[in-house]
């Protein structure tokens, strides 16, 4: 364990319409063995107690799973560490000393609310338009009537890993949100309990992401690089055969 | 003059234990559908629970109006468990079934759990199955493609159904999903960003809710038949818990101050495997799933303070402590043994680590047998979880681990048709008091959540809505909105104009601290009486001394926070209370003054048997306890025994 002190800029911005800035603050003696999140519970601490307006940002379970934390840390959605939210980076990453810059997501279709807090109700829009299986319940088969490869599951599994952080959004210089769209496509495409519905899915799910706002995908693999869970680059192009075949048979 | 205690009516159909709920769900009064669409269920909540059970009751024509403080409902924190979810299909053909699956719930609950709610919880846990893979929830497969197992703590079968160490996640997405198809077809009104901060009660029944939208601060009224309450359990009010740090009490709290009574409020479930605390800045404990004893061996060294490293430590010289006093399970006992014994060993100065309040969980055998690609198979994303928050390389060197509150088996007491004590008001999932008794057993969470929301609560809830039909409707236009409102908003502007010097989060952590030193994996007569007063002063100091600040009409995590600890500090004083009442050890709920002479929970059949339920009594009154007395048709209640 050792202690250090940081130079901390953060994005500060009242609600959607007003503007934002940056605002700078220094703490100091930040334990190595924090979290992130746990160190911007110790500056909001002494805000309060100062009676200042705490900082905004969003955050639930700190296990990288809710996919609730959202910011972007030096530039980079989640922060340097590959494959990590935001709330499992330590502080163990950083040098005494150092400075850093804290932003919310940036991307158009995701409003800023206060501070770090984004709008991101656009993903569910977007898989109430087709992101599941029409199966009412009480009208399953028996689970095993239907095998599925060890292989075809890991697959479905790789891609539902998805935690709809919207780190690949922020990260893309379109603001595309095909890795989160085509994650879940893939999943249900490669499942057998998929298939009845997959071209009507993967039409108006697309659909819908570009009403949303969203932008193209022009292949730079900025989400793939930057997403916490590593989902993968290659559901895209899955997402793109299945939108093929399924307009063809339109 | 004292006041007469009530003896609760649990409602549980007559007829042998195996029909009753096949006979009871066939004879239950349907509700037709036309008119279904005339009626509308408000469900708050929507983690597992909450999600199936407003998908399911969309599905069968009801009007749904669901409801959560996150920004979606993805993000409930059932998406967190790890582990796996039991059913008895008896795919690996050892010898499983609905009744081994309901007995080691009981036995595993310590005989203090409902026998017709925990015998229908098993009936329908193969279904559950079923309807998740028909939603295409990836679990994990055998190489021929049928569904894979794993064995979990305290029983000696494989039953538990995974999807890596992600099972929450996919289960929750697959109710979401289920969930996000009905908003499609507007069956659900799905309300984001909102907490419920009372229910209304007219002419004696829960007729809505009054939420404060998160973003905007709006206080709005919301009308329904019925309403059902999902909202999971309450480990913060041990301050660090395994739980997310929006989980909390409050609208179970609300609920219980309007008639809802509170069922064994102080079981509480340790989970033995978690990352051990490593400062006072410290806002929350991660665990790492219980399927890691199945391959990882638990131990202490046999010296004190030994200061060599774990892998130096040859094998002699190390202390196995569970296997050694367990051998039949050894280190897959139940998880409050598993706590028990965890704690035993710290607290005789064999800890290890630098606060001496961790135990080794090692890999060394299971890599040396298997493989270190076997291992990183099976537990890959734990181990890299776990050397993202330590810095260390378990690979190599043992996790250290000790236990964190996780889980509370107790919650809103519901009869048979998991309605509360306030009529039209029910509860699911982890917020009832739920069919765990004193102990819940590993993979059983998900299994509750998902049978009470998919398979049970959607039929139950009709044999009170089939008689509400007829009855008078009522509009957010009557005055108990108005006046339920105006209380809710007092109270925030109490909260916002209280001109204190403290932070909200200064009180939570004292109450952990009051919560986990007195009423913790050991509790005793003399503590919880000190307790109970350092509450009452705890929460005169609050409302004294809180500082909130911001303002109430946008985003104020604040003013969140500060509602949620101030029902915490309430709920506190009631759980030192019913373990106070509760002068046996059993499950979790450990009373030093109660044991075997190997140290083992020392249950009281004869005074205890029953399931306590407290019963709000005004805020200058201590709550009055009422009583379920339990029957066991079907098991005998003995001594569990895991040697």
């Amino acid at each position: 364990m050792k202690l250090i002190n940081l130079y901390l800029k953060i994005w500060r911005q009242e609600n959607v319409e007003s503007k934002g800035y940056f605002e700078s603050h220094k703490i100091e003696n930040i334990n190595s063995h924090m979290s992130f999140l746990e160190m911007l519970d110790v500056l909001n601490e002494d805000l309060i107690k100062n009676k200042k307006d705490p900082i905004a940002f969003e955050h639930d379970c700190r296990e990288g799973i809710c996919g609730t934390c959202s910011m972007t840390i030096n530039g980079k959605p989640h922060g340097p560490l590959k494959g990590t939210t935001a709330c499992q980076l330590h502080m163990f990453n950083f040098e005494d000393g150092d400075t850093i810059t804290i932003e919310p997501w940036r991307a158009k279709p995701f409003k800023i609310i206060k501070d770090l807090v984004v709008d991101r109700s656009s993903f569910d829009r977007i898989i109430q338009k087709g992101g599941f299986i029409s199966i009412n319940t009480g009208s399953a088969p028996d689970g095993n009537a239907i095998p599925i490869s060890q292989e075809t599951a890991k697959e479905a599994f790789d891609a539902a890993a998805c935690i709809g952080c919207g780190a690949c959004v922020a990260s893309c210089k379109n603001s595309s949100a095909s890795l989160f769209v085509s994650a879940k496509i893939a999943q249900l495409s490669l499942l057998p309990q998929g298939h009845p519905e997959r071209q009507k899915r993967v039409i108006s799910m697309v659909d819908q992401m570009d009403a949303e706002g969203f932008g193209h995908c022009s292949n730079t693999g900025a989400c793939e690089s930057e997403c916490p869970k590593e989902i993968s680059i290659k559901n895209i192009a899955k997402m793109n055969q299945e939108y093929i075949k399924a307009t063809l048979l339109d | 003059m004292v006041e007469k205690e009530n003896i609760l009516n649990p409602n549980i159909p007559n007829g042998e234990l195996e029909k009753k709920w096949t006979k009871y769900r066939s004879s239950l009064p349907l509700v037709s559908p036309a008119n279904k669409k005339k009626l509308t269920v408000i469900v708050v909540g929507t983690g597992l629970a909450g999600a199936s059970a407003s998908a399911s009751l969309a599905e069968m024509g009801y009007n749904v109006k669901a409801y959560c403080f996150q920004d979606s409902p993805r993000r409930a924190h059932s998406i967190a468990a790890q582990g796996g979810i039991n059913a008895a299909k008896n795919y690996q053909n050892d010898g499983d079934s609905i009744y081994r699956l309901f007995y080691d719930t009981i036995k595993g609950g310590d005989y203090r759990s409902r026998e017709a709610n925990v015998y229908r919880l098993a009936e329908v846990s193969g279904n559950i199955i079923d309807q998740c893979v028909a939603q295409g929830v990836p679990f994990a497969r055998e190489y021929g493609g049928t569904l894979d197992n794993r064995s979990f703590g305290g029983v000696q079968v494989s039953r538990t159904f995974y999807a890596r160490g992600q099972t929450g996640q996919q289960l929750l997405l697959g109710a979401y999903s289920a969930l996000s198809r009905q908003i499609s077809k507007k069956n659900v009104i799905m309300n984001t960003k909102h907490e419920m901060l009372d229910v209304v009660v007219i002419d004696g029944k829960a007729k809505g809710i009054i939420t404060r939208n998160l973003i905007n601060g709006n206080i709005e009224s919301h009308y329904a038949d019925a309403v059902v309450l999902a909202t999971g359990g309450y480990g913060n009010v041990y301050y660090l818990s395994t739980n997310a740090m929006g989980s909390n009490v409050t609208a179970l709290w609300k609920a219980y101050k309007k008639g809802a009574m509170i069922a064994n409020p102080c079981f509480t479930q340790i989970h033995p495997t978690c990352i051990p605390v490593s400062g006072e800045y410290q806002s929350k404990l991660t665990l790492m799933s219980e399927s890691l004893r199945n391959d990882g061996r638990i131990w202490v060294p046999k010296k004190k303070n030994d200061e060599r490293k774990p892998e130096d430590i040859p094998e002699e010289e190390r202390d196995y402590y569970l296997e050694r006093k367990y051998p039949a399970f050894g280190n897959l006992v139940p998880r409050d043994i598993a706590s028990r014994a965890a704690k035993e060993r710290c607290d005789e100065g064999y800890g290890v680590g630098s606060t001496k309040q961790a135990v080794y969980l090692d890999f060394r055998d299971a890599i040396n047998n298997f493989g270190k690609d076997v291992v990183s198979a099976r537990y890959g994303n734990l181990f890299d979880m776990y050397s993202k928050i330590t810095d260390e390389n378990p690979y190599v060197t043992p996790m250290k681990i000790y236990p964190a509150v996780h889980y509370t088996m107790g919650g809103l007491w519901v009869d048979y048709n998991l309605m509360t004590t306030l009529p039209g008001l029910f509860a699911i999932g982890e917020c009832n008091f739920s069919d765990h008794g004193a102990n819940r057993l590993g993979a059983s969470a998900l299994m509750q959540g998902l049978a009470d929301g998919y398979f049970i609560l959607p039929y139950t809830i009709g044999t009170y809505l089939s008689n509400e039909i007829s009855n008078e409707k009522f509009s957010v236009d009557h005055s108990q909105f108005k006046l339920t409102e105006e209380k809710v908003k007092d109270k925030l502007n109490n909260l916002i104009s209280n001109n204190g010097t403290q932070t909200v989060e200064s009180f939570h952590k004292k109450l952990g601290k009051i919560m986990w030193d007195f009423c913790g994996m050991s509790r005793n007569k003399d503590d919880l009486e000190k307790a109970i007063l350092l509450i009452k002063d705890l929460k005169e100091d609050f409302w004294k001394n809180v500082t909130v600040p911001g303002k109430l009409n946008t985003i104020n995590l604040e003013v969140e926070k500060a509602g949620r600890v101030a029902d915490l500090i309430e709920l506190g004083e009631v759980m030192m209370r019913d373990a106070l009442d509760r002068n046996e050890s059993c499950g979790g709920h450990f009373r030093d003054e109660y044991q075997t002479k190997e140290g083992e929970a020392l249950r009281d059949d004869e005074k205890y048997n029953y399931v306590s339920a407290w019963e709000y009594k005004g805020n200058d009154n201590n709550p009055k306890i009422n009583r379920e007395k339990l029957i066991f048709s079907s098991v005998a209640p003995t001594q569990r025994s895991y040697k």
